[in-house]
């Protein structure tokens, strides 16, 4: 239904390749687009071909699978898989539009102390074994749902909105992270109107900061609202502004996209008045 | 009043605000995540006062405060008494020749050099901006 290519890449990946890649998205502060970041990034890794499955690690709070439109077919989640109550085959959900991106979803009815650290650690190994890029959708907050969630990982990306609040948080949670993972900076809702009048922090505000290598930025726009609501992921929208944003971070971290990011241009009068998408 | 004329007539934009004030929690987040590099700074800051005068080592108490413009350092501590040697100026200035490293052993009056020399070669920390505060030692037990 979405095609981004003309002729997808067939699935053979480079072959001698021991281990897949272990991100986790992440921020401290809670609302800022995780979930969202992580969908999006996730199904642009999958359509460039390469073999992605999205963790969903906030344990009682499930919802990369709504975010990803893929809701109504999970049949397992990642503590049956780590209680040994379902075959990890079973638990990994496909999606028909990208052939290559699984999803491993959260519990709902379950709490983040109930998921064990090293067991965790070991379910992102095995998923190492089998895909390029494992991507990990941390909780909110700094406590044992956010340390299970970067166990397993040796890079991340911090996801931080231009806001005091959330680079505070993105603050604390790069000293958490340490010397142990690389890490990389996603700028998200941004308002380039408000930055210009000085009623918005800058990416350069935020980076002055956290001072982290940039790996996009993210527009505040209604696009990313409307694919929420339907469950497409604003990534598989070629015509988008902002779907490239987040083809171009796939891009970056695959390596094949050398371009520095650049902000998102404000919407014109016409953009406005429109409004696009619905 | 001139307050209010001066940001009607010059309103700073909220971002600089913003700015202004992230960097101000910052540093006082990154003071109290750092307590080995304030233990340290409060370790020197004895050592130093107490060439002048008798402080009561064991009630020191160093922190960190955010004032309006600015990280405030508040160091609470307590006086026993006067040294006879704090008359003196410390230290000459030291001649080109003289080796730096060597600033406290043998050349003035001061009571007890081992504690000092210890001290000495600690590395830099962090320097964060500190403000005196005009008023009489207090409690320490006000901000906890």
């Amino acid at each position: 239904m979405h095609e981004l290519r003309e002729e997808p890449l067939p699935a053979a990946p480079p072959p001698p390749r021991p281990r897949g890649r272990a991100i986790v998205v992440t921020s401290g502060k809670g609302g800022v687009g995780k979930t969202t970041t992580t969908a999006n990034v996730g199904v642009a890794l999958a359509a460039t071909g390469a073999r992605v499955v999205l963790v969903d690690a906030d344990v009682g709070l499930r919802n990369l699978d709504i975010v990803l439109g893929l809701e109504a077919r999970v049949r397992h989640h990642v503590l049956d898989v780590l209680e040994g109550n379902a075959d990890l085959d079973d638990a990994l959900v496909s999606d028909k539009r990208v052939p290559t991106l699984k999803l491993l979803a959260a519990s709902q009815t379950r709490e983040k102390d109930d998921v064990d650290t090293a067991a965790f650690r070991g379910l992102i190994e095995r998923l190492r074994e089998r895909f390029d890029y494992v991507l990990i959708d941390c909780p909110a907050g700094i406590e044992k749902g956010f340390q299970n969630a970067i166990v397993g990982a040796d890079e991340a990306i911090v996801v931080c909105t231009p806001e005091v609040s959330a680079v505070r948080d993105a603050d604390r949670v790069v000293g958490l992270l340490g010397d142990r993972v690389s890490i990389r900076l996603i700028v998200n809702r941004l308002r380039p109107a408000l930055v210009r009048r000085g009623k918005m922090l800058s990416v350069d505000d935020v980076n002055a900061i956290l001072r982290l290598p940039l790996l996009g930025i993210i527009a505040d726009e209604p696009g990313v609202i409307v694919s929420t609501n339907k469950g497409e992921p604003i990534s598989l929208d070629a015509a988008s502004p902002t779907g490239d944003a987040y083809r171009k971070i796939a891009g970056r971290i695959t390596g094949t996209d050398t371009s520095a990011p650049e902000a998102p241009r404000e919407a014109s009068f016409f953009d406005k008045l429109f409004g696009g998408q619905r | 009043m001139l307050d209010f004329l001066k940001r009607f007539f010059n309103p700073e934009p909220s971002s600089v605000t913003a700015r202004e004030r992230l960097r101000l929690v910052l540093l006082s987040d990154h003071l109290a995540l750092a307590p080995d590099v304030v233990e340290s700074l409060k370790h020197d800051l004895i050592s130093v006062i107490s060439k002048y005068v008798d402080v009561d080592a064991a009630n020191c108490d160093v922190t960190f405060e955010q004032q309006d413009r600015a990280v405030a350092m508040l160091a609470n501590i307590p006086i026993l008494g006067m040294k006879p040697a704090a008359k003196k100026p410390p230290e000459p200035p030291p001649s080109p020749e003289a080796p730096r490293v060597e600033l406290t052993p043998a050349s003035a009056a001061v009571a007890e050099p081992p504690a000092e020399t210890l001290a000495a070669p600690e590395p830099a920390a962090p320097k964060p901006r500190r403000r005196r505060r005009r008023r009489a030692p207090v409690n320490a037990a006000a901000h906890g």
